[in-house]
């Protein structure tokens, strides 16, 4: 009983240093890439991974102390379907927006988002065909 | 040895949310500081669970799945606006 319960806490504090290493690296990231779309890849890997290294740390913690992990799974299933999301819809703001990159803009991400006929330099939303005239 | 592991993950995780401060402040554009408050709640969530790991409670769950909820829908929302200009249309 000794000798499982020693081996769970180094599993949960394995787990939660991965986690944490994760974490820091995706921010790290986010803080020193050069351009958005660079930038786009550190938080959407990395800190999802260390957000579910934490989770599964905090999975194992329970069961050990009795309980089921409904709510880790709950939301490590919401976290892992809805950062692929974000980061796609982050994505096509920036390509809209023409957020300045390393790579240049291809021609085809113009036409594939929507309603973006006015190339502008500067970052503002844009209200072309917000509200009609009434 | 967990107590230790947790306080160098909430360190952690506080560093992390300081860098997406940094970023968010200093963001050239604006989907620079879209995606620091995108990832800042997936970082207030992984801090909200250790928390609850350190107190023993299960009631912290469901807060970390409120801000999980209410971050994306936020990032979607505001994304969808820098590119449609409106929200609901």
């Amino acid at each position: 009983m000794d000798t499982v319960n020693s081996a769970v806490e180094i599993i949960v504090s394995i787990m939660l240093l991965v986690g944490a290493f994760f974490t820091l690296v995706g921010a790290i990231g986010m803080v020193r890439f050069r351009d958005f779309f660079q930038r786009l890849h550190a938080p959407t890997k990395a800190t999802t991974l260390g957000v579910g290294g934490i989770l599964i740390a905090s999975m194992i913690h329970g069961v050990a102390h009795g309980r089921y992990g409904i709510h880790e799974l709950l939301i490590t299933m919401f976290l892992f379907i809805t950062a692929p999301v974000s980061a796609n819809l982050l994505s096509k703001a920036a390509l809209h927006l023409k957020v300045p990159s390393g790579a240049g803009h291809p021609d085809v991400a113009r036409r594939t988002t929507t309603g973006g006929d006015s190339p502008r330099k500067k970052a503002k939303p844009v209200r072309s065909k917000g509200k009609p005239a009434a | 040895m967990i107590p230790l592991a947790l306080d160098i993950a909430t360190g952690a995780i506080t560093v992390a949310m300081l860098l997406c401060g940094l970023r968010l402040l200093r963001g050239p554009e604006i989907p620079d500081r879209l995606l620091a408050i995108d990832t800042l709640y997936v970082n207030v969530v992984a801090l909200v669970i250790v928390l609850g790991m350190r107190l023993g409670t299960e009631l912290l769950f469901e807060a970390a799945l409120i801000v999980a909820m209410l971050g994306f829908v936020s990032t979607v929302a505001l994304a969808r606006y820098l590119t449609r200009g409106d929200v609901i249309e």
